[in-house]
């Protein structure tokens, strides 16, 4: 490689790396997209669902031009205990019309390869099999990458006036600049490992199966039993053709309880609510990936000279029942290329200029949502009774409510308050209702 | 339900490439010294195995999915990206 000098490098080309560095071409900066795998997303996976507002101002089109799979009108949540799922299921006809609740299905080695094609059109230079093992410092600034060579030890530099890094979930840039250390450094507390399963089936069985029409889509995520109560959830989402199965699970959880990620998946899969579901579906794929859990409090820092951390690679999820990551990557990137434009006017790319980039995510819904949420996974962390026990009784209350077995109506409602009463104080139930409300 | 798959079989879906030299490297005493050992049982796609009359790990690098999970949950362990051209490429996911 040559030693040009580039305005920007941008390292990994999912979603947060290809929104920067859409952005900063389009303002005429000289930008360089590396991506590791053979095109962009083929080491990319997700749940998951695409968040589109951020999507729809860079493309407008994004509609008629998207490898879109099916518009989410259904979003399922559902509690599973061994024999029996509590669910609550929203679906409603105006998730049908534009903009779609601006949620979709697709699949990332199609969605990600697309995408970079409209920063390429927008003047972008993407490079794909290029591996960065570390980045270039002069005088304690990012002043660009080492990419590894053809020979062992060997590395080409690249050189840039700023380099965003978008590595993803799996942060080891992010680690070796020193922006990620102390409690933001990856730890068991602070990823999920999460596997999945791509299963064939006809159009057909997947809109009977999931009370759909064509183009329509369902989103379950599921919890309880599904993880055999550890932290974490399991989801299905519907493609054109395909359906994913996967779960994801904190890491530490995993490790105290000695549970094997495909164990649980096989688990999760021969479950009496989800078997029907997936009843003859081929896998085509099994997948695997680690999910950022970073709390609000614990963030890395998010720029420093010349560098800056968009996405996973930054820690930008909403881990609560949201799930919401997509959207969060594409509107990080969008303002990491906004101040890289900034930067490019003031000739500064110190972090005095860069620490707009912060401001922005800090006045969008990217921090304020983490920050309202951030107390998400330690409240379910220290009360796991919201994961278990709670919705256990809900569903066994509900049960024997509605048992048909010749007694009266009200033998059985006295029969089944005093079980209740029996499992649980009525008072704390009432302060643990007023404490899961601020979590919703 | 859906015919149950082993991981073997899973692993055979996934397209993967990957040269002779590993992209992982452990510390084998400090994995020795590990009393949970958890990458034998929290990596996704089975990499590490445990040579029992040794006492040493065994890497099976052509398994890997690249997660990255086992240098978080055992710091001992070295990974790295693979290089260029190696590796999983995803289709569907």
């Amino acid at each position: 490689m040559s030693c040009d000098l580039f305005d920007v490098i941008i390292v990994g080309a999912g979603p947060a790396g290809i929104a920067a560095a859409m952005v900063s071409a389009r303002a005429g900066l000289s930008t360089v997209l590396l991506e590791r795998g053979n095109y962009p997303g083929s080491k990319n996976l997700f749940g998951g669902i695409l968040f589109t507002p951020e999507l729809e101002k860079l493309v407008p089109s994004f509609l008629e031009k998207a490898p879109l799979e099916r518009h989410m009108s259904r979003r399922r949540f559902s509690f599973l205990t061994t024999d029996g799922e509590l669910a609550l299921d929203l679906w409603s006809n105006r998730f049908n019309q534009p903009p779609f609740n601006h949620s979709f299905t697709v699949m990332r080695s199609k969605f990600d390869r697309w995408f970079a094609t409209q920063a390429e059109e927008a003047g972008v230079q993407l490079l794909t099999g290029v591996v960065v093992d570390d980045l270039v410092w002069k005088d304690e600034k990012v002043v660009g990458i080492k990419a590894r060579g053809e020979k062992e030890g060997q590395f080409d530099e690249l050189y840039a006036s700023l380099v965003i890094c978008a590595e993803g979930a799996n942060s080891l840039l992010a680690e070796k600049s020193g922006l990620r250390s102390g409690k933001s450094k990856m730890t068991p507390q602070n990823r999920t490992v999460a596997v999945k399963e791509v299963l064939r089936l006809t159009k057909e069985k997947i809109q009977d199966r999931f009370n759909v029409r064509e183009k329509e889509g369902v989103s379950v995520v599921y919890l309880g039993e599904v993880v055999k109560g550890a932290l974490g959830t399991g989801f299905l989402y519907t493609y054109e053709d395909s359906i994913s199965v996967g779960l994801g699970c904190e890491m530490k959880d995993l490790i105290d309880r000695k549970m094997a990620p495909y164990d649980l998946l096989d688990h999760m899969k021969s479950h009496p609510v989800i078997a029907p579901l997936i009843e003859g579906g081929e896998v085509i794929e099994y997948s695997t990936h680690m999910i950022p859990e970073d709390s609000f409090r614990n963030l890395p820092e998010l720029a420093t000279h010349g560098l800056m951390l968009v996405g996973d690679s930054a820690g930008l999820i909403n881990n609560s029942i949201f799930q919401e990551g997509t959207n969060m990557a594409i509107a990080s990137g969008l303002f990491a290329g906004e101040t890289a434009v900034e930067a490019k006017q003031k000739k500064d790319f110190s972090l005095s200029t860069l620490s707009r980039y912060r401001e922005k995510l800090e006045n969008s819904f990217v921090l304020k949502d983490m920050r309202h949420y951030g107390g998400f996974l330690d409240m379910m962390r220290e009360h796991r009774e919201y994961l278990g026990l709670y919705p256990e009784l809900t569903l066994e209350f509900l049960v024997n409510y509605f048992t048909v077995d010749g007694r009266s109506k009200k033998e059985i409602k006295k029969e089944t308050f005093r079980k209740l009463r029996k499992k649980i104080s009525i008072p704390k139930l009432i302060m643990d209702m007023i404490r899961a409300r601020k979590m919703i | 339900m859906a015919k149950k798959i082993s991981l073997e079989d899973r692993l055979f879906l996934v397209q993967r490439n990957f040269g002779k030299k590993s992209h992982i490297t452990i510390d084998q005493e400090a994995f020795r010294k590990d009393p949970v050992k958890p990458i034998l049982f929290i990596c996704p796609a089975r990499v590490f195995l445990l040579n029992e009359s040794s006492g040493e790990c065994v890497i099976n690098h052509e398994n890997c999915l690249e997660c990255g999970t086992c240098q978080v949950a055992s710091r001992y362990v070295k990974w790295t990206n693979p290089s260029s051209g190696f590796g999983v490429t995803y289709k569907y996911s």
